[in-house]
């Protein structure tokens, strides 16, 4: 199932369920999946038209009347079109805001480098007050929608829309704080978050057969990071490798090396190197901007041998 | 309440100058344009009990052009939602009253401004809001006219029109004047009227926004919007600085300027003709 759809469904359920939980739209209920809860919920679903700004501060407006509303649109016009939105009208404000960006950085795919953010977890990061989580797969997903609607405060949450392979088990249970250790390991941790979380078990599949034992780690939240199970895993293995469809700036490298600042454990990163995206299927966007498989193996040994 | 008005107009306007000249500096020009405004809706136009600062149902006050904020804390003051004494506080660290509105810090704001342009879109969402909710609320939202070079105040006056907010009544603090000089010269509004109109509101042109009669007709008349299916629009033609001669007159400068206690009582002194 598409991950929009799951998004959708799970919206619905928790529609049907409170009136006051709402979705707002800037002339992308399509693209986000949720079009079709607009004949169902006729009052709890607003198209605001292509007015990104507005929709953000419209939806601070409507938490403080007790409403919970979730803002929806591309990753780059749901962070950093809105930034300041963001900032004052929803997290400076208290405002109990959810914002659902999707397509995430490469998977933007054939709508090119405009519509491709690899800054948005770096721009949203550095707001007080803001909860970022990114999804591996539907599991954890439907899992993670609930606990995000009950949570009171703003979240920013990076949807990859399309159908991904199923990482997590069927009785998986999600803690929005903590992170999880999909595989345990004693050479090195590697942290990931996102679609590229399945890459990085591959990846570690194939170290294994080169006797190299991989921890890997899914932080799902990448704020607040949970920063106990980074330096614990840091510390057991003794290096540390970032996986991220994003820029190896502001992203989740930048909140690891950050829980890491007091630790001399080496670092390495897979990521997008402060460059802009381009246009392209996700196969050759892989490849153009560096994020395989093959990379993820070949960072994972410089990073265990600089230990 | 309304044959008070002047009086509680004088007041607010001394607390005004008493709080930012307690401090030393202030946005005492963009304060002062809207006392009027401030003391009709407070005093005459809007379902409110101070005691009851949260009451459900109540009508709510955006002031989107946020640095207003020492006059409307003058105003909530007056009208008994604390004590004038916290007036003095204006902007010392760790005060309940910042220079621009914080619904988090102080009792009776209902929405945190100081970005221009957010807080009307907020203003909208409250209205939305209270549609939804069904309580007969209005919201009241205050925006500036250099604040309405913002793109957000017309992605906002475009979507309540759209929805048919009624129920949502904006004031424009129209004093002609913005930092950097005259609105007209830095980035020209007019024709302000007909932009509103264009834009599907009702709007009412009030000559002089700090005339108390004037202001009051105009809230009057506003409330016949509700139920018509449009917002409206009240614009007023104020003067920035209004009721102190040499405040007034440094223009475009009065928008955050310098104003000792001594000035700020020799200003309160004539306007109470001491």
């Amino acid at each position: 199932m598409e991950m929009r759809a799951v998004y959708a469904e799970e919206m619905a359920r928790l529609m049907e369920a409170d009136r006051h939980v709402c979705i707002l739209d800037a002339d992308l209920a399509k693209a986000s999946g949720t079009r079709a809860l607009y004949e169902r919920f006729p009052k709890q679903m607003f198209d605001c038209g292509v007015a990104e700004q507005n929709m953000a501060s419209i939806a601070a407006g409507l938490a403080t009347y007790g409403f919970k509303p979730w803002i929806e649109s591309f990753t780059p016009f749901a962070t950093r079109r809105i930034c300041d939105q963001i900032a004052i009208s929803i997290s400076y404000a208290k405002n109990n805001v959810k914002i659902v960006g999707t397509d995430p950085g490469i998977s933007a795919e054939l709508n090119g480098g405009t519509h491709m953010s690899m800054e948005d977890v770096g721009v949203v990061r550095s707001i007080p007050g803001m909860v970022i989580f990114e999804p591996v797969d539907e599991v954890q997903l439907r899992a993670a929608i609930p606990v995000l609607n009950a949570y009171e405060g703003p979240v920013y949450m990076r949807l990859f829309r399309k159908e991904l392979p199923t990482v997590f088990p069927a009785d998986y249970r999600f803690d929005l704080f903590k992170a999880d250790t999909l595989r345990e390991g004693r050479d090195l941790s590697l942290f990931v978050s996102g679609f590229l979380t399945k890459d990085a078990l591959e990846a570690a599949e194939k170290l294994a057969a080169e006797g190299i034992d991989v921890e890997v780690v899914n932080i799902h939240t990448i704020k607040p990071i949970d920063r106990e199970s980074v330096i614990a895993s840091a510390r057991k293995t003794g290096a540390v490798l970032t996986v991220e469809n994003h820029n190896v700036i502001g992203g989740l490298h930048s909140a690891v090396l950050e829980a890491l600042a007091e630790e001399k454990i080496p670092a390495c990163a897979v990521g997008v190197q402060d460059r802009f995206g381009e246009v392209g299927k996700l196969p050759y966007l892989r490849e153009a901007l560096g994020l395989t498989v093959e990379n993820i193996v070949a960072a994972a040994k410089r990073a265990v041998s600089l230990k | 309440m309304d044959t008070d008005l002047k009086k509680i107009c004088l007041d607010i306007r001394c607390d005004i100058l008493e709080c930012i000249g307690h401090l030393g500096v202030g946005h005492i020009g963009g304060c002062l344009s809207l006392v009027e405004a401030l003391a009709v809706l407070y005093f005459q136009e809007m379902n409110i009990d101070p005691a009851q600062p949260d009451m459900p149902g109540r009508d709510r006050l955006v002031c989107s052009k946020g640095h207003a904020g020492p006059a409307v804390y003058s105003t909530l003051a007056e009208r008994g939602y604390f004590d004038k004494k916290e007036l003095l506080t204006l902007n010392q660290g760790g005060t309940h009253l910042p220079s621009h509105c914080d619904k988090n810090l102080t009792v009776g704001i209902d929405m945190t401004t100081g970005s221009l342009g957010q807080g009307f879109s907020c203003a909208v969402g409250a209205a939305l809001g209270a549609k939804l909710e069904e309580d007969g609320a209005a919201v009241y939202a205050i925006i500036g006219d250099g604040e309405s070079q913002e793109g957000q105040i017309w992605e906002a006056a475009m979507f309540a029109a759209a929805k048919g907010l009624d129920n949502l009544i904006g004031i424009t603090d129209y004093n002609k004047l913005q930092i950097d000089g005259p609105v007209a010269e830095v980035n020209a509004l007019e024709p302000l009227a007909e932009k509103w109109a264009a834009f599907g509101w009702h709007v009412i042109d009030v000559e002089d926004g700090n005339d108390v009669e004037q202001v009051s007709e105009a809230f009057k008349h506003a409330r016949l919007g509700r139920g018509s299916g449009k917002p409206t629009m009240v614009l007023l033609n104020t003067k920035k600085g209004c009721g102190v001669k040499w405040i007034e007159e440094l223009g475009p400068g009065n928008h955050n300027t310098k104003l000792t206690a001594e000035q700020a009582a020799a200003a309160i002194a004539e306007l109470r003709g001491a």
